[in-house]
């Protein structure tokens, strides 16, 4: 009998070859998207981002935090001051911002650690109200009422306001490929496999060797450094910052977990399925007002109702889907097993 | 020679319950030692004990003459001690294989090819290879418990702790896991094996230990200890004699 191990599937393989074309369609956007079309679907890959990374945290590492608009916020301010006050290019300012995220999550995350389960959660929303009120102290940076990103530093990205709208979208695209290829890259790892086993059965991980501490730590900051990055780019699209926008729980915690609970929470395709849900129903709804959230509810319930592991749990439980190639498997077993 | 596990007045009490008291008992290195007791009686608390998912009030726990009373269960596992646990704990959404490559990468250290062979030639021998790619949720109660005995393995330990891993087995099962484990331990690994199942733990073990209250009861070469009238008491429920 010779077995071998391999993590392509006919399906994963397949699923590469036709990203390929869709990303080059993607880059190409500028050149057959409209100026609206190019800033929803900028939207759209930043919350997807968004939504990636709090799986990671919370679909895996088992951290619900519903603080991440604190480094959304944080990213976002902090840009904003190197760009303006610093008097850095854009260009520059971004790693720096990630940077900044990784080194200010790091204490966080020793204190909050020492929560546990809805203690953690609260303890997160109260290090982002720590963050807004904070930033709303900054008088250089307008205080409680925000400022404007200067037309000098906008203009230094490109010039003409198509370019800049393309290049915000490439800004967009580019850290959404970063952030779903690290995690792909995170979960393939050694670190991945332990991360996994976390998910699944905390006990059984801590007897087989894995530090969860640790672990969890790692995650926690490779996250809120992406997270900060993000909330630069969401800015920059914005061009404008104030304390309840950039720390607002609503647009960057509550839609997000919406989106990773009905897409398939500790899953890697359920936060991309969700989200391409979510901006469905949004724009298809966006005109009832008040009646959108509700109908939004009214999904949510409806799916955890009858999928309750999310739409991509329910494909995943039924036909055994996986597009990105994690899971290891064994090849060459007797043929009624193959 | 010195012992590989040794453990020296360890005390653990919840309240007025005391699972352990006073426990001092040493397992040589390449020995199988057999431990049973009644129900309650402190057994999987004493793994509990020596795997660092309970921290001892007082004692010490040694591990090939290191101290590790103060390391964590994790610490523990990477350097050596692996165990079975008596209710299953699989990690459901993972398949089977993977679930034994958690253990090679992070117990055992390995990577790549050498963790693949490692889980392969396990899966092999505990009877799971045919459903490798399978779920773990998915599997029965049986299966479940040689996934637990699988996992250990692949944390290549130099000892090993099986929690009533016998249990429910049908006499033909039974045999066919007797002989895993004498496998396993003629490649020298040690063994503690809390067990119900007697006559499988005496086709293994070369000493028994008797459990009651979270004390050492009694100790010794099998077949005297399961003549003695401490176990016909305690562990047999037979009233002694006037």
């Amino acid at each position: 009998m010779s077995l071998s191990v391999t993590r392509r599937t006919r399906l994963s393989t397949a699923w590469l070859i036709v990203l390929v074309p869709i990303v080059l369609l993607l880059i190409a956007a500028p050149w057959w998207a409209g100026r609206a079309d190019l800033r929803l679907m900028g939207e759209i890959a930043l919350y997807m981002s968004l939504a990636v990374l709090w799986n990671l945290l919370a679909g895996y590492a088992g951290l619900v935090s519903v603080g991440q608009q604190a480094y959304v916020g944080f990213g976002g301010y902090l840009f904003f001051a190197l760009t303006m006050l610093a008097g850095l290019h854009p260009y520059a300012a971004l790693p720096l911002v990630v940077l900044a995220g990784f080194v200010i999550s790091a204490p966080v995350a020793v204190l909050i650690f020492r929560l546990r389960g809805a203690y953690f959660a609260i303890g997160t929303w109260v290090v982002a109200e720590v963050f807004r009120l904070s930033f709303a102290q900054m008088a250089s940076l307008g205080g409680g009422s925000g400022t404007s990103l200067s037309p000098d530093i906008v203009r230094s990205l490109a010039e003409g306001r198509d370019a800049r709208e393309a290049v915000a979208w490439w800004l967009a695209l580019g850290a959404g490929m970063l952030v779903i290829g690290t995690v792909v890259w995170l979960l393939r790892s050694r670190q991945g496999v332990a991360l996994t086993a976390i998910r699944d059965n905390e006990l059984a991980a801590r007897s087989l060797g894995i530090d969860i501490w640790r672990t969890k730590f790692t995650v926690y900051v490779v996250v809120s450094g992406l997270t900060a990055l993000i909330g630069a780019l969401i800015f920059l699209q914005k061009l404008r910052i104030s304390p309840d926008a950039a720390f607002s729980a609503n647009d960057w915690t509550a839609f997000v977990i919406f989106i990773v609970v009905i897409g398939g929470i500790g899953t890697l395709e359920g936060p991309i399925l969700g989200t391409l849900v979510f901006f469905a129903l949004r724009e298809t709804l966006a005109d009832l007002g008040t009646l959108y959230l509700i109908a939004l509810g009214v999904v949510a319930i409806v799916i955890m109702l009858f999928a309750p592991r999310g739409l991509w749990g329910f494909l995943r439980d039924r036909w055994g889907l996986e597009l990105f190639p994690l899971s290891r498997r064994v090849s060459g077993l007797a043929k009624k097993e193959a | 020679m010195s012992a590989i596990l040794e453990l020296q007045g360890v005390k653990k009490a919840f309240g007025a319950v005391v699972v352990a008291d006073d426990q001092s008992w040493s397992l040589a290195p390449g020995e199988a030692l057999g431990v049973i007791g009644p129900n309650g009686a402190g057994k999987t608390s004493m793994f509990n004990l020596v795997t660092g998912t309970l921290r001892a009030d007082a004692g010490q726990i040694r591990l090939g003459g290191q101290d590790i009373t103060g390391w964590s269960a994790a610490k523990r596992c990477r350097a050596g001690i692996a165990r079975s646990f008596q209710v299953p704990q699989p990690f459901a959404h993972m398949t089977v294989f993977e679930n034994a490559y958690v253990a090679a990468t992070q117990g055992a250290g390995l990577s790549g090819r050498a963790a693949e062979a490692l889980c392969l030639d396990v899966l092999d021998r505990t009877g799971l290879i045919a459903k490798a790619n399978g779920q773990a949720g998915g599997l029965t109660l049986l299966e479940r418990k040689r996934l637990e005995l699988s996992r250990a393995l692949c944390a290549r330990p130099r000892v090993i702790l099986l929690d009533e891993i016998a249990g429910g087995l049908t006499e033909h099962e039974c045999q066919s896991l007797i002989q895993t484990i004498r496998d396993v331990h003629a490649t020298g690994v040690s063994i503690v094996w809390i067990e119900h199942v007697v006559h499988a733990l005496l086709a293994v073990v070369g000493r028994l230990m008797v459990i009651d209250f979270g004390r050492k009861i009694a100790e010794g070469e099998p077949q005297a200890i399961m003549q003695s009238r401490e176990v016909r008491e305690i562990y047999l429920g037979i009233e002694a004699d006037g």
